[in-house]
């Protein structure tokens, strides 16, 4: 029996989960689809942010998410400052599609390993007050572990859409995303537009990390996993479109969700990848796609 | 750095001759465990230069031909009780590996550039995730396989792997070599520098994929059909591993792409390295210096090692 209690928690939980997909995938759809950079090195990013969520919380025991906020500038040098090298030693030349690629395949490398040296193979978890809590709407029960991260990412993403439509850096970076010399024309500085787009794009990750320690435990190759599920996501979003970005981290959420409860969670991460090949092979604009 | 094909076959030859010679000469078979790594490396690197370096489309699922070739032999060595002979099991996973590669090439017909390398990493998940869930194989606890009695003349069955290694290197050398030398490789590299610009003059671009996508399919999947001999227990996590395919890419890289010498002389290094450092400090630190070297190279060195020999010879000739 196909038990409708069992299908709306999936739903509920893939509609969460979906929320905190949209927190990984934003960094990527601003460097990716609007700046049209590569980076393959975001998950990794990202689980540098569980850890410095992991190491705050367990020495001092400060909350997670707060951490996140607190590391976003720090996050914002780093990417700055691999921006800086990115673009010295690629876009200038034009060389940015094949050692550009190379290049953040082996940062993810280097960061991932740099983790497993310095902390080890094993599963690190936060604590906090709401992780462990739940209640119930109904036959439906609501974790707040994942109830927090789904809280956070929503106000991220509409902080970052609002961010870009309304203010005039915001705008600038839009402005670059379509035409660089354009802009370059209107008395701005492509190169540092990008350079500080791609800061923000790599704070992001400060928060998305913190919210994947919340979500469960992590360890240093986790942010594989989620190579596939952000580049999926922000190629069925349709690259530069946040909106689009937030509707398909939802639906891949709710998808692999379901996958997960009713084939077996051995086969989620087909989802993704499966997801991702088919928009590819079908539909390479996505959803909302410019073209 | 022009060879001769005369020179270019003694030399093959005498690369056979020597390794033969040390299989009579060294008989500690930790030695040749460690020069199977690096062939098997080589292998990799060689049949991931013949798309990545000559046509320019990067491909991050190289570990899914490597697994697929693993796992065709495991499959037919333990469907037909475990009869076949070596060579049959490599030439079944290069045929299967071959018609991946073939997709893959119509792959690429939709999808240029980064999305290529993406959905090549998708393409490996994919395949990882099936193998996984299938039973037989061993689905996600791996697989055994029991090393045969037999090894020809050899003192040891790990020899007789290096030196089949060995052989499969070589040849996968020479295709590269004959590959860029021919007309069919000058195709090659005017997709690489412009594929549209190609097209238009009339050189047929998908054919052309195609015939890459499959040789270097094949080839990997030739690395691949021998491992899990060599490591006697496969699964998903091994065979799919990313290291596998960060030491595709990083070898011809810190190598040089555009020469087939290239892959042989980054492998050899990065290899050769890999080894030093796995027995001297710790199999972490190995895939720690790929990633650097990788980065580095990419950076500083894009021609990579061949590279800046021809730079640094073209500056003596000219003074």
């Amino acid at each position: 029996m196909l038990s409708v209690d069992l299908l709306s928690n999936a739903l509920v939980a893939g509609l969460l989960l979906g929320g905190f997909y949209a927190a990984v995938s934003i960094g990527l759809a601003i460097s990716f689809g609007q700046l049209d950079i590569v980076n393959i090195a975001h998950p990794a990013f990202v689980v540098v942010g569980s850890y410095v969520a992991w190491i705050l919380n367990s020495r001092f025991g400060l909350d997670p998410v707060l951490v996140g906020l607190l590391a976003a500038p720090l996050f914002f040098a780093a990417g700055v400052a691999i921006y800086r090298i990115y673009y010295a030693a690629f876009e200038r030349t034009g060389q940015e599609s094949l050692s550009g690629l190379a290049f953040f395949f082996g940062l993810m490398f280097i960061v991932e390993v740099g983790l497993m040296l310095a902390y080890g193979v094993d599963y690190r978890l936060v604590s906090a007050g709401y992780i462990g809590k739940s209640f119930n709407l109904g036959p439906v029960g609501l974790p707040l572990r994942l109830v927090v991260p789904f809280v956070a990412a929503l106000a991220l993403t509409g902080g970052i859409w609002l961010y870009l439509a309304r203010t005039f850096t915001g705008r600038a970076i839009l402005a670059v995303a379509q035409d660089p010399l354009a802009l370059q024309l209107m008395g701005a500085d492509p190169v540092r537009v990008k350079q500080f787009a791609f800061g923000l794009a790599t704070a992001t990750t400060a928060l998305a990390g913190a919210l994947l320690i919340v979500i469960g435990p992590v360890e240093p190759s986790v942010g594989r996993e989620y190579i596939g599920r952000v580049f999926a996501i922000v190629v069925l979003g349709g690259m530069g479109s946040i909106g689009g970005m937030f509707v398909a981290a939802l639906l891949l959420g709710i998808v692999e969700s379901v996958v997960s409860t009713f084939a077996g969670p051995s086969w989620a991460p087909a989802v993704a990848f499966g997801v991702l090949l088919l928009t590819l092979a079908l539909r390479p604009a996505g959803l909302f796609g410019r073209r | 750095m022009k060879l001769r094909p005369s020179a270019f076959w003694v030399c093959a030859a005498a690369v056979l001759a020597g390794g033969l010679a040390l299989t009579e000469v060294l008989n500690n078979d930790y030695y040749f465990n460690a020069l199977y790594v690096i062939l098997q490396g080589m292998l990799m690197a060689v049949a991931w230069n013949i798309l990545g370096g000559f046509t320019g489309y990067v491909n991050f699922g190289s570990a899914a031909f490597f697994a697929v070739g693993a796992y065709t032999s495991i499959f037919l060595d333990k469907y037909f009780g475990h009869v076949l002979p070596l060579p049959v099991l490599i030439a079944a996973a290069a045929a299967v590996c071959a018609l991946i590669g073939l997709a893959v090439g119509y792959l690429s017909l939709r999808l240029k550039g980064v999305y290529f390398s993406i959905a090549t990493l998708a393409m490996a998940i994919v395949f990882a995730t099936l193998i996984s869930n299938w039973r037989y194989m061993g689905g996600a606890r791996g697989a055994y396989i029991l090393t045969p009695d037999k090894h020809l003349w050899f003192h040891s069955y790990i020899q007789m792997l290096f030196m089949a290694m060995l052989l499969l290197t070589v040849a996968a050398v020479a295709i590269s070599r004959s590959l860029v030398a021919s007309r069919l490789g000058r195709g090659l590299a005017a997709i690489r520098d412009d594929e549209v610009a190609a097209e238009c003059a009339g050189v047929p671009t998908l054919r052309l994929k195609l015939v890459s996508t499959t040789v270097m399919g094949a080839l990997m999947g030739v690395a691949g059909a021998p491992y899990p001999f060599f490591v006697t227990f496969v699964d998903p996590s091994s065979a799919f591993s990313l290291f596998v395919a960060v030491n595709a890419i990083a070898m011809p890289m810190i190598g040089g792409t555009a020469h087939w010498l290239g892959p042989v002389i980054g492998a050899l290094l990065v290899g050769g390295a890999q080894q030093v450092i796995t027995v001297t400090v710790s199999s972490e630190l190995n895939i720690l210096f790929v990633g650097l070297m990788l980065v580095i190279f990419v950076s500083v060195a894009p021609q990579g090692i061949v590279g800046l020999a021809q730079k640094f010879w073209a500056r003596r000739r000219a003074p």
